[in-house]
């Protein structure tokens, strides 16, 4: 039990290191994410050399410039005669750090020829980099609709369980109606009525206030269960009697007690979310391209023949697993921390 | 040497051999028994002769709808259909001209109204039964009824008038139209000749239309194809067998068709088809697309892949060029306004990258295109359109010239702005369901990208798309294809009359809304009636050059037509045309393992 507060230390640490790679994501991107090379579609990941063929040592890595084979559409091979020095700290394309300040400089880059490190898709795009934007997109998304979903069952929930009555069974039966949606239907059905032309942040904002708004109900019912039996505490009886007011008990009595379940909630419903929007864009009802979103970048999946052939188009779905295991690690040792809370007690 | 005379050579050595074997019909050694004392005069293949029996399978990507000829529009029901009836001219799908069917001979009369045509004695139907003039009769009776709404009708009014039918005895049939129609006679193909004695009583009941679903009994069923109805099982597959009673013979005399059976295997999904393929439960595979076909060939074993190049489908880009008049939104008549102006398509067709859309979304298996007649036409197509290569300027140029501007947008790039200084955005149109078109509107989108257009592909569910383009009519672009199922110009012709249905960018028009529309219904109502080939090529290739001048639709690119087989599948010839590798099937047979080997 002791090394429980330890080992979420660690888990925190591993979340904060993987969104900070995606949040800096333009400078470790070395390319921009939406410009085609038009002749190099389904380049294979590009292997990393320090050898040459000589069995000389470079200090410097280098990767060998890919040569389509004659005669074929997505066959690459190495060219022995043109190694490309990797460079750091290279000046690129443009981007934006945390989205307001213009940068160019970029992690790593070459001169003249493009380095495909996880290769490119079939419009010769970086993945490297789509993967990256798309972890912004993907991440960010996740983030957003969780925090609107636990904000509106925090206030439904808190208000339901310690009003009661018919506040709470209006609530409740509203509740259970949002779970009993289908809510892959519901967003065909919004997609249907909205304009043609929307812009890919309207499109990523629908899709987060939508995936967002209808979960609020499973985070509603916790806390409700937590404030029902918070408001027969000793304590909240006392603040009662003293003559203490409705928002002042909710405020800072009933609250603090969600807190954790609040927080279990969010580590379970940020990945979940990520997963939504991911299910949404590899549906194509979620970001529009090019934009890239891990969802859409696995959407070429759909094909048997990206599927057999190319199997670097995988690499997105591998991305999202250490987010996953970071957040679902990170809402087990809070729950642990809420058992040992309990029996400190 | 002229096409026509060419033309003329290669026909008259048909008819040649068809005059010889035809009236010296050879024995056959399995020929059935038949109730007639007139023996069959049987057309004789050129083809490779091969070996009797066994069964083909192949898959079909939806199940038919009908197996009446009379109603089929859906592909996978005129590809079974295909291979159960039989017409009186056939254009060989190969050659691109036409022979022989179940007429022995067609006569033309000199001022080219009455086509005068010799039926083959001794024809039978699969199940049996005589077939002679009264049944052409009874089929043209039906076609041309307006009660029965047969697709093929349209074909057969010349002039504004039914083509007239008269039965000169019971092997000559004289077909006389109001106006020389420029299509000859390749107007027959495609017509099956009914059988009468089966479908007379619904007809009279007018329960034709409903008569003929897959669940009609096979001897309820007859045509005069090379194979008949033998099974139907729903959601699974429809089984034909060898119609013993078919009318053509291999250079040998033996009877055609060389197959037992055929077996069509509904599998709804182009994946699906391939895995089947792949694991052998099919023989033959058609219309792949071009990332399945390289996943074939890389590891074809048993099999062997096929590229039987540029096909008639045409893909292509157009706008939304209807008046919406009043009910629109200021925002999409704004949008109108840049799309009535030809300067701006021309625009859009300059920076359109054809050659990238060729090589990303077929691999390279496939053709640019700068007017709708594709590479596989090899009659039809204007020589004199230009090929112009990608050129950004030039569209800049033409832009400017429309009124357009740039400034810097919010994002730091260059954008395009209108007169009324509002930016150039819009969205297009694809189906979702097709990956391909999805991909070249994606492409599109990133070339307009570098003109300051900011483009969003919208892929939408195919019939939401219809929906929008055919009736609301709330669309900007929109990324489609058409495939001819004929070489001949006809095919089209909805696709350009302004009143055809099919005229996309502005369909159904009461009287045409421009110019150029009233040029191009001009020419095609010409080139419906010219008397020559070389008449109605050059009534057509002005057609072309319209379309490329005002650029209505901006045209993208063709794909190959792929397929595979297995290797015992011999006489195995696909063509460009529809059905692609069943146009054949009665020369297709299975070669055993050992004969393989000496391939």
């Amino acid at each position: 039990m002791k090394n429980a507060p330890r080992k979420q230390r660690l888990v925190v640490m591993l979340l904060v290191l993987l969104h900070g790679i995606v949040l800096v994501g333009g400078f470790v991107a070395p390319y921009d994410p939406i410009r085609q090379d038009r002749e190099r579609p389904y380049a294979p990941p590009a292997r990393i050399h320090f050898v040459d063929g000589q069995g000389k040592l470079h200090l410097r890595p280098f990767a060998y410039a890919q040569r389509l084979r004659e005669g074929s559409f997505d066959q690459y091979q190495d060219d022995h005669a043109t190694p490309i020095p990797l460079k750091f700290f290279v000046s690129g394309a443009s981007y934006r750090v945390f989205g307001i300040i213009p940068a160019k400089t970029h992690l790593f880059g070459a001169d003249e020829e493009t380095v495909n490190l996880l290769g490119t898709d079939g419009y010769g795009r970086d993945l490297l980099s789509r993967i990256l934007y798309g972890g912004q997109i993907s991440l960010l998304a996740g983030l957003l609709a969780a925090s609107v979903s636990l904000l509106v069952g925090t206030i439904v929930g808190s208000a339901s369980g310690y009003l009661g009555g018919w506040t709470d069974s209006i609530a409740m039966r509203l509740a259970e109606l949002c779970l009993a949606l289908p809510w892959l239907y519901l967003l065909f059905g919004v997609r249907a009525f909205l304009p043609l032309l929307v812009s890919p942040v309207k499109a990523f904002l629908i899709v987060v206030m939508t995936i967002g708004v209808l979960g609020w109900a499973r985070p509603a019912r916790l806390v409700r269960g937590v404030a029902l039996s918070a408001k027969e505490r000793d304590f909240v009886r006392a603040a009662r009697g003293f003559g203490a007011s409705n928002s002042y008990i909710l405020r800072r009595h009933i609250l603090p007690q969600t807190k954790s379940v609040i927080l279990t909630q969010a580590a379970i419903l940020i990945p979940q979310y990520i997963l939504a929007e991911v299910t949404l864009s590899f549906l194509g009802l979620g970001i529009p391209e090019p934009a890239p979103s891990w969802g859409n970048l696995l959407s070429s999946l759909q094909q048997y023949s990206v599927l057999s052939s190319y199997w670097w188009m995988y690499l997105p779905a591998m991305a999202m697993v250490p987010f996953f295991f970071g957040y679902l690690a990170l809402s087990g040792t809070l729950q642990e921390g809420r058992g040992a809370a309990k029996i400190g007690l | 040497m002229t096409p026509k005379c060419l033309h003329a050579i290669r026909r008259a050595a048909w008819l040649g051999v068809v005059l010889v074997f035809g009236h010296f019909p050879r024995l056959v050694e399995a020929f059935p028994q038949s109730p007639q004392t007139t023996k069959t005069e049987f057309l004789v293949s050129r083809e490779a002769v091969g070996k009797r029996g066994g069964r083909l399978v192949l898959s079909l990507r939806a199940e038919p709808k009908t197996l009446n000829p009379i109603i089929a529009v859906d592909a996978p029901s005129r590809e079974v259909i295909g291979v159960m009836q039989a017409d009186l001219i056939h254009i060989n799908r190969s050659s691109q001209l036409t022979e022989p069917g179940l007429a022995k001979s067609c006569k033309v009369s000199k001022d080219g109204l009455e086509y005068s045509v010799e039926l083959r004695r001794g024809l039978q139907f699969s199940d049996g039964k005589p077939m002679d003039a009264d049944d052409v009769l009874f089929t043209f009776r039906v076609y041309l009824d307006e009660a029965i709404h047969a697709p093929q009708r349209d074909l057969l009014i010349v002039g504004g008038k039914p083509i007239e039918v008269r039965k000169v005895d019971a092997y000559h049939v004289v077909f006389r139209m109001a106006k020389p129609y420029g299509v000859g006679d390749r107007l027959f193909d495609g017509l099956a000749i009914l059988p009468r004695h089966l479908l007379e009583k619904p007809y009279q009941e007018g329960k034709l239309a409903q008569f003929g679903g897959l669940s009609v009994s096979p001897a309820e069923w007859a045509g005069l194809g090379p194979f008949r109805l033998k099974e139907y099982v729903a959601g699974q597959r429809i089984v034909l067998e060898r119609n013993p009673y078919y009318w053509k013979t291999d250079s040998n005399g033996s009877q055609l068709p060389y197959l037992d059976e055929i077996v069509f295997l509904f599998v709804p999904s182009a994946d699906a088809q391939v895995l089947r393929f792949q694991s052998g439960e099919t023989d033959i595979v058609t219309r792949l697309g071009a990332e399945n076909f390289s996943v074939l060939s890389r590891q074809a074993r048993g099999y062997s892949m096929t590229d039987a190049g540029p096909g008639l489908e045409y893909n292509f880009l157009f706008f939304n060029l209807n008046d919406t008049g009043a009910k629109s939104s200021p925002e999409a008549a704004r949008r109108q306004e840049w799309f009535r102006d030809v300067r701006f398509r021309q625009a859009i067709s300059a920076v359109v990258d054809r050659q990238a859309i060729v090589r990303l979304v077929y691999q390279g298996r496939g053709a640019a295109l700068w007017g709708p007649v594709t590479p596989g036409n090899k009659r039809w197509a204007n020589t004199e359109i230009k090929h112009s290569a990608r050129s950004l300027d030039r569209a800049r140029d033409l832009l400017r010239q429309a009124g357009f501007f740039w400034k810097d947008g919010s994002g730091g790039d260059q954008m395009l702005f209108d007169q009324h200084s509002s930016p150039v955005e819009f969205s297009i149109l694809t189906s979702a369901s097709n990956a391909d078109r999805t991909k070249m509107a994606t492409l599109i989108a990133d070339d307009l990208k570098q003109l300051g257009i900011r483009a969003q592909v919208v892929p939408l569910e195919f019939r939401s798309l219809l929906d929008r383009v055919n009736q609301t009519k709330d669309y900007d672009a929109c990324v489609l294809g058409l495939a001819s199922f004929d070489a001949d110009p006809n095919s089209d012709i909805n696709v350009w009359l302004s009143s055809g249905g099919t005229h996309l960018c502005n369909p159904s028009q009461a009287r045409p809304a421009t110019s150029w529309e009233a040029e191009i219904d001009q020419l095609m109502e010409q080139q419906l009636v010219a008397k020559s080939f070389e008449e109605r090529k050059k009534s057509y290739d002005r057609v072309q050059q319209i379309l490329d001048e005002n650029q209505p639709f901006i045209f993208l690119a063709t794909p190959d037509i792929l397929v595979g087989a297995k290797d015992n599948v011999g006489n195995f010839q696909p063509t460009v045309l529809e059905s692609y590798a069943l146009w054949n099937v009665e020369n297709l047979f299975l070669r055993n393992a050992s004969e393989i080997g000496g391939k």
